[in-house]
């Protein structure tokens, strides 16, 4: 059994808060490079150049990479042989959240009821996604989401009758539907599997895993290829100006459903794809 | 082709303006958001004045990261456009002419654009820290209540746009990506 306290996963947590807004993770950083060599359009290259220029800015700076610093995401993967001490873990995160965002100089995004509306003044609360894991420590990953993007996704409960083909023609459904809004080039995240809100957390997760990275299925590994390749035959191009470069990657996580159902979630990202990791 | 224009944006440098142009701007341009076109739209139902003289006035849908010490303003990219759709034929018909922002508008706003010559211009969402470099003045000047969301007046200088939808309702989400596609088709 080992001891963690509350204040090393608060510290944890204001110092990946400020990272992750300031600096885009390398994997962004090289798609968004590649893309910008790889784009056959003038207007298309001239944004990703820009693109370019920002992120940067922003690592020299130090200042958040975009103005909307997002909800703050925040994944614990708790050994299980790990004992927190001194008080209430979602305490410890929600104030790492609170410090981080007050002196990171980022904005304070979250209302306190999703209807009557009110900002909290502080971007708390967090999202806290646990997960109990074998080892005695405790790996803690802040991926602070806007909402442009966020806003853009989607989630469908299909027949297992509709197989692959639905699954695809879903994909490029919603990055259509998607167009200029959430910022392209985007980051897609595809849940396929589990329950209702099972598929949602996998499609968020798709987001974290880094996008020069690939399912080790070496099925849904062709299928990332493919549908990237796709999405990039529509035209929408970097802002939705049109060109070759509407998204940067595409990641697929997967896992066990019913025998009657076929649940799939698309979260849409940004070119400002961010998540920092430390490990406690 | 590059334009560079000074802010009000009259009737006829409106006119001027053509889908796909980038345009540099310099001059006053006014911060709202959600929350704040909320407001201002029920001032306006009430028969009140807004907080700014809305005519020919430019707005730029922003919620900005607060200030670091020595700046004038923080990260400051524009946000999704389409969320205030509900208030910006409001908007129009009290004056307001431009619109900075980004993503798709629906057909209600383009007809307002058609009826009142607005602009609807997009600058590059998720390059905050670039544009801020643009903004040479900041000042809040009204509803501080609603933090990023108050309302700001800030004076920016050669600040980088492309005419989205023009005032006759060309609209370069539809022509940029048709000629993007056209093109591929001849290669």
């Amino acid at each position: 059994m080992r001891e963690i306290s509350g204040g090393q996963i608060t510290d944890a947590v204001e110092r990946l808060c400020i990272q992750a807004n300031q600096f885009l993770p390398e994997d962004v950083r090289k798609a968004v490079r590649n893309c910008r060599d790889c784009e056959d359009w003038e207007t298309a290259r001239g944004v990703l150049d820009k693109i370019i220029d920002n992120f940067e800015i922003a690592e020299k700076e130090q200042v958040p990479i975009c103005q909307d610093t997002g909800m703050a995401c925040v994944f614990l993967e708790i050994g299980q042989d790990v004992h927190i001490t001194g008080g209430d873990l979602t305490e410890a995160v929600n104030e790492g959240v609170r410090r981080g965002y007050e002196k990171g100089y980022l904005r304070k995004s979250v209302v306190k009821d999703p209807v009557r509306r009110g900002n909290t003044g502080d971007n708390t609360p967090a999202m806290i996604y646990t997960e109990i894991v074998p080892g005695e420590q405790i790996r803690i990953t802040v991926a602070p989401k806007g909402f442009g993007s966020e806003n853009m996704s989607a989630i469908r409960m299909f027949k297992p009758s509709a197989g692959l083909e639905g699954i695809k023609d879903f994909i490029l459904e919603t990055v259509e539907n998607a167009g200029p809004n959430p910022c392209p080039p985007m980051v897609v995240g595809v849940g396929i599997g589990g329950t209702f809100d099972k598929a949602a957390l996998l499609a968020k997760k798709a987001l974290i895993r880094p996008i020069d990275s690939e399912n080790p299925d070496p099925f849904y590994a062709d299928l990332e290829k493919e549908m990237l390749e796709k999405i990039n035959r529509l035209g929408i191009g970097p802002q939705g100006f049109g060109g070759k470069t509407t998204a940067i990657g595409l990641n697929i996580e997967t896992m066990p459903t019913h025998i009657a159902g076929m649940p799939c979630a698309i979260n849409i990202s940004c070119h400002v794809t961010r998540h920092q990791t430390e490990v406690i | 082709m590059e334009k560079h224009i000074t802010l009000p944006l009259t009737e006829e440098l409106a006119r001027s303006l053509h889908c796909g142009e980038t345009v540099y701007l310099t001059g006053t341009v006014y911060t709202s958001r959600d929350a704040g076109h909320k407001r201002m739209c029920e001032t306006l139902a009430r028969g009140e004045a807004l907080p700014f003289d809305p005519s020919d006035a430019t707005i730029y849908y922003v919620g900005p990261t607060p200030a670091k010490p020595g700046q004038v303003i923080g990260s400051a990219g524009p946000t999704t456009s389409g969320r205030m759709d509900a208030y910006a034929p409001a908007m129009m018909k009290a004056g307001a002419r431009g619109m900075i922002g980004k993503g798709a508008r629906l057909p209600e706003v383009v007809d307002a654009m058609k009826k009142y010559a607005g602009v609807y211009f997009g600058a590059i969402g998720g390059a905050g820290a670039l544009l801020a470099k643009c903004i040479k003045k900041s000042e809040l000047i009204a509803y501080e209540d609603l933090g990023a969301e108050a309302l700001r007046k800030l004076y920016v200088e050669e600040f980088p746009v492309v005419v989205i939808i023009d005032s006759r309702g060309n609209n370069l989400y539809e022509n940029g990506r048709a000629a993007y596609l056209a093109a591929k088709k001849t290669d």
